[in-house]
């Protein structure tokens, strides 16, 4: 590939008209791709925009940072004594915390996505019309793998040390890209719904929020007063906390991940068909 | 104002039995607007269909519903004989679509955007990157093949497009307003590739407010306004329907125009229209013979004519005769979506 380093235009050769009609005359049709073919090569599109943007894995990588030295230092020791005693109940909540939060991203890169023609193109193409929407979505699962990266690498500097070891971490990471994929078919249907990108932050806050802090990520539900400990008690959230904290410290969660999973599916199977409804119906 | 164009440039016109696209009754409602309001429409297949109409007449509205991309709230369309609504993907199969706005993705280069379509159209990855390679090359693109679309000027934006129209070709290809904004030359070289499309079988609708753009390559024009077909035919057809041709006197004294006015009326006894420009007048004539009457009349009394011209009327005369207004067209391609439909 080429690499200019001048950004005026070159100067534009001539169109040459035979050379047009050979272009044109093979007339050849390939096989219509498959819904995972297509899915993969929109995810590969997702990926080379990171390339040509890298400045969009900002979200990733400072949030994360942010969050867990704040929290860490900010109510280690009024909660838990010390900062390190703390850190091994509220990382993991913290990485949960961290990738609910940065899935709101999928709606905004929808929202400014749909609004260029190239989705016009992509919706006049005779294929799965999901996989426009699902390969960003598993572009996004390498994001939060990154996120989660990140979460974990300064954890385990700062004194985390999980007692299930790398499998138990590895199975958390894994249920919470479940998690996190799920929760994003809320956010493409919402990106897809709300006219400006300001609105569209406005209402994920307003959802975000409430659910990541009225929930176990900090303290003990049982220090609530009763009727935001019920609240918690039902929040995806706090079950999927629970499952995480399990699972990196070798503790039996198999109802939690059950719940997680079962949430999961739910999301997908209201979220996916109410976005596929108002992407096809886009002006 | 363009001075009228003498003939229009024969396309050579493949006859099919079946045609590109038949919509009868067609409807499009924004809110109260009614963008589209009963537009029925006959492609022939083969040759250039141009959709003539300044903006809000509901072009892109009409096209988007034939591409698959809007659904009707009323009446038919049908492309190739598939509905545009229960068929979607046979249509979609046979068709591209070049909207107004960059179809293309202007974060990504224009190698990638298209190997990205190669590879939706359903080509392994090494025929993707040949097949991108080879249109770039001929589309005069090659050496920005590795630069973001967004760092294109118009007129390659505007090839690298219709490139990522034809991937596979289509049979029918819709290019809405491919040359607003652009330079006379970038002009020039959409409209060689859209010579060669047709050339090589596929069936053109075309909109544009451009009226010269409809008369140079367009073999059948259906004029536009407020959603509804208001005249179809052949470029001379809709020429002829307005009446014969028109004289066009351009005088080097403006202020002998009064003069030139009063000999024009007397001799050829139309009324004489006077042109924006001081110098200029025009008149509708149905006799030649008069009109070499009349410039010589002019001469005798020493009204000096710096040039005319005689021809079949302008295509913008032909607008100003159906609706009673002129089609202004607008330079700037910056309407928003949801108005210019």
């Amino acid at each position: 590939m080429t690499t200019t380093t001048t950004t005026a235009p070159v100067a534009s050769q001539p169109v040459a008209q035979e050379a047009v009609r050979s272009a044109l005359s093979s007339r050849t049709r390939p096989q219509r791709p498959d819904a995972l073919s297509t899915s993969f090569t929109f995810w590969w599109r997702a990926m080379l925009k990171i390339k040509h943007v890298p400045e969009q894995l900002f979200d990733v990588t400072a949030f994360p940072v942010m969050f867990l030295l704040m929290f860490t230092y900010l109510f280690g020791g009024a909660l838990a004594g010390s900062t390190s005693a703390y850190l091994q109940n509220v990382l993991p909540g913290i990485l949960v915390m961290t990738v609910t939060m940065i899935t709101m991203y999928t709606g905004l890169t929808l929202n400014r996505d749909v609004e260029k023609g190239v989705h016009d193109r992509f919706r006049s193409l005779p294929i799965w019309r999901p996989s426009t929407l699902v390969g960003p979505l598993l572009a996004d699962a390498v994001r939060y793998t990154l996120a989660s990266l990140v979460v974990l690498t300064l954890g385990v500097v700062l004194g985390f040390r999980p007692g299930a070891g790398v499998s138990g971490v590895v199975a958390s990471v894994a249920l919470l890209l479940v998690f996190a994929f799920s929760m994003s078919w809320i956010w493409t249907m919402l990106g897809l719904v709300m006219r400006s990108e300001n609105a569209l932050m406005g209402v994920s806050m307003m959802i975000l929020f409430p659910l990541t802090f009225v929930s176990n990520v900090f303290v003990d539900p049982e220090t609530l007063p009763s009727w935001l400990e019920a609240f918690v008690n039902v929040n995806p959230i706090t079950f999927m906390v629970t499952a995480t904290r399990g699972l990196m410290h070798g503790q039996g969660v198999g109802g939690e991940i059950g719940t997680v999973l079962v949430v999961s599916a739910v999301l997908v199977a209201v979220f996916g068909p109410l976005t596929m409804y108002v992407y096809r119906n886009k002006n | 104002m363009s001075l009228p164009q003498v003939a229009p440039q024969a396309l050579p016109v493949t006859s099919a039995s079946e045609p590109a696209i038949e919509a009868s009754g067609l409807v499009k409602r924004f809110g109260d607007v009614h963008a589209v309001d009963g537009m029925d429409l006959a492609v022939p297949a083969g040759g250039v269909y141009g959709l003539l109409g300044p903006n809000g007449a509901g072009k892109t509205t009409a096209i988007r519903m034939l591409a698959t991309l809007l659904r009707p709230d009323g009446g038919t369309a049908r492309v190739f004989g598939h509905d545009v609504v229960s068929e979607a993907d046979a249509v979609r199969s046979r068709v591209s679509m070049t909207g107004q706005f960059a179809s293309v993705d202007e974060d990504l280069t224009g190698f990638e955007n298209l190997v990205l379509l190669s590879r939706l159209w359903g080509y392994s990855r090494a025929d993707s990157r040949t097949r991108a390679a080879e249109l770039l090359e001929v589309f005069g693109l090659a050496d920005a093949s590795g630069r973001q679309v967004k760092k294109y000027s118009g007129g390659m934006r505007r090839r690298i497009d219709i490139a990522a129209s034809i991937v596979v070709t289509p049979d029918l290809i819709f290019l809405d307003e491919p040359t607003t904004g652009l330079d006379p030359r970038s002009r020039n070289q959409v409209w060689d590739i859209i010579r060669a499309l047709v050339a090589e079988g596929t069936t053109v609708l075309l909109t544009t407010q451009y009226l010269d753009e409809a008369d140079q390559l367009a073999d059948h024009i259906a004029v536009l306004d407020h959603g509804k077909v208001i005249a179809k035919g052949t470029s001379s057809q809709l020429k002829a329907s307005v009446g014969a041709g028109a004289l066009h006197v351009r005088l080097l004294d403006p202020d002998q125009r009064p003069a030139a006015e009063r000999l024009l009326a007397q001799v050829l006894d139309v009324p004489i229209r006077l042109e924006a420009d001081p110098a200029a007048l025009s008149a509708r004539v149905s006799d030649a013979d008069r009109v070499a009457q009349a410039l010589m009349e002019l001469s005798r009394s020493a009204v000096v004519v710096s040039n005319f011209a005689l021809g079949q009327p302008s295509l913008d005369e032909v607008f100003l005769a159906l609706t009673g207004r002129t089609a202004v067209p607008q330079t700037n391609g910056a309407t928003p979506k949801e108005t210019s439909a």
